[in-house]
């Protein structure tokens, strides 16, 4: 479904953050995609959203070349993306946040997902007139969540999910998550808690450096040799 | 007097909310104090003029006590887009290829040159004399008698551009509460790169943001020229309480620049008995040092 082949990609010309790397998402997947602090991982993320500069490489999504499309193209194309930090806009309210997002399905289809949505989660269907720079940081990313699906992508992208959570919220979260894949939407995550991520996906891949270091199924990298030497500055086998 | 001076605010003060408005969206979407936009207002002024002109050709009718008819009305729509299509060609040649460079004060100092160039370019034009959409006289009317703490006077003229004012703000507040695209103007001035991956073309907002604050502005110019005079210079004259309207209403609110203008306008207006005519503008410079030290978000804006 997404294919990404020996990207290099930064945000300066000759500095690249993301050396090479090469991942593979396949339809009904959940992929994470793990590494240490300043592995490229968010980077590389951000490049397949069409954020960051790509120098070289390539990025096909079910057969398209994304970088041909501008960034705002992806969504439509089937692509969502839910960044690390401000993913909901603060000035709108919950409901308003949905509606934006499906503002190119008409008026009458996005009414009905946005309906689709509050009935995935019941809490922000409650307090839908609520502006959601006043929601709690596990209910924005609730919304970001919801957001990113109202639009039925075929795959959703998602930027350390966890990020600023409590352990019970990054359960909701990552609980919430297996829901939408058991739903059919595919998953790829960039995320710092290797536990949490490594239970939820089916494959992850290890960046270091800005490179894939170790890929493979979750359960077996979750007992491999060298995923904490990898996380300790190592550079793996 | 006071409810003269306060009348007369009002309607000064609803010339300046109109150019605020359009200056708030360009401030809060596209992050830079475009120091051009009192330029718009006179590009605009004097735009009418020009095509006023070709109108008062085909008739010179009027709408009952009103100094003008459908010609003013024709050639302000011509000013709103010609306005319009002056901030697009800005924007391509100056501003946008400015902003890619990353660097803000760049644009700014950009905003300042092309206000100095666009000024002088009417006084070229145009000279510096002051000019009229009608020389026709018109006469105040009473709206309170003078016993009521001096009474209320105001001309046909002043009533329509209050009345169009009030018009334009509410479709603008309806425009941005409940259009797309007008969310959509919100979100981008919230967080352009959230905007994108949600399916915004940002660059096509910030097209529409310099169409609409710019419209707004060549409408701001054309009520300032009706209810005052044409010249080159009175977008700067406007300049200051412009920025003071869009502060003390907090940046990127609409409605707060519409409130801001109405504030300035009535300050500027009460100040003048108690500080002359001729220092009138230090009133809003006064306001916008005092917003800033008090509540630098302003009224409406967004803390943090």
């Amino acid at each position: 479904m997404l294919q990404v082949d020996r990207l290099v990609a930064g945000y300066e010309p000759g500095l690249p953050i993301v050396r090479g790397a090469s991942i593979q998402v396949v339809r009904g997947e959940i992929v994470a995609v793990l590494g240490p602090n300043g592995a490229g991982k968010s980077t590389l993320i951000k490049a397949i959203a069409g954020l960051v500069r790509v120098e070289s490489g390539e990025v096909r999504f079910d057969g398209q070349d994304l970088r041909r499309l501008p960034a705002h193209r992806l969504v439509r194309a089937g692509l969502a993306f839910v960044p690390q930090t401000e993913n909901v806009f603060a000035n709108l309210t919950i409901q308003e946040n949905l509606e934006l997002a499906g503002f190119f399905l008409g008026r009458r289809r996005c009414q009905e997902r946005v309906g689709a949505m509050f009935e995935l989660f019941p809490d922000l269907a409650r307090q839908r007139t609520l502006p959601a720079g006043r929601l709690s940081g596990g209910q924005r990313q609730m919304l970001a969540v919801a957001r990113a699906l109202l639009v039925e992508p075929g795959m959703i992208m998602l930027d350390e999910p966890s990020a600023g959570l409590s352990p019970r919220l990054v359960a909701e979260v990552f609980a919430k998550l297996a829901e939408v894949r058991a739903e059919g939407t595919t998953i790829l995550m960039v995320e710092q808690n290797v536990k949490a991520a490594l239970a939820l996906a089916d494959r992850a891949y290890v960046l270091a450096e800005g490179r894939e270091r170790l890929s493979g199924r979750a359960a077996e990298l979750a007992s491999h040799g060298d995923l904490a030497s990898l996380f300790l500055g190592g550079a793996g086998r | 007097m006071i409810l003269q001076q306060l009348a007369d605010g009002l309607i000064l003060g609803s010339i300046i909310a109109l150019g605020a408005i359009g200056l708030t969206l360009t401030y809060a979407i596209l992050r830079f104090a475009n120091f051009a936009h009192g330029e718009f207002l006179t590009f605009g002024a004097y735009l009418a003029l020009l095509a006023l002109g070709q109108f008062q050709a085909l008739s010179t009718a009027t709408f009952g006590p009103l100094s003008f008819g459908w010609p003013l009305l024709a050639s302000l729509a011509v000013a709103i887009l010609a306005t319009a299509g002056l901030a697009l060609l800005l924007d391509r040649l100056l501003f946008a290829r400015l902003g890619r460079a990353g660097v803000a004060i760049a644009v700014v100092m950009g905003s300042f040159g092309a206000a100095l160039a666009l000024r002088n370019l009417l006084f070229f034009a145009f000279g510096g004399e002051p000019q009229y959409y009608s020389r026709a006289i018109q006469i105040a009317l009473p709206l309170l008698p003078r016993s009521v703490l001096g009474g209320v006077r105001v001309t046909p003229d002043q009533l329509a551009v209050l009345g169009i004012t009030v018009l334009l703000v509410i479709a603008m507040h309806l425009f941005l509460a409940r259009a797309t695209l007008g969310r959509a103007m919100r979100a981008v001035a919230h967080n352009p790169q959230l905007a994108t991956v949600t399916g915004i073309d940002v660059a096509a907002v910030v097209r529409w943001t310099w169409i609409i604050g710019a419209g707004l502005a060549a409408v701001a110019g054309v009520f300032a020229g009706l209810t005052v005079q044409i010249r080159p210079t009175m977008g700067l004259d406007l300049l200051l309480p412009l920025f003071a309207a869009v502060i003390l209403g907090g940046i990127g609110s609409p409605l707060g620049a519409v409130l801001g203008g109405l504030i300035v306008g009535i300050a500027e207006s009460l100040a003048v008995p108690l500080v002359g005519a001729e220092y009138r503008a230090a009133v809003a410079f006064l306001l916008l040092i005092l917003i800033l030290l008090v509540r630098p978000t302003g009224l409406f804006g967004e803390r943090g």
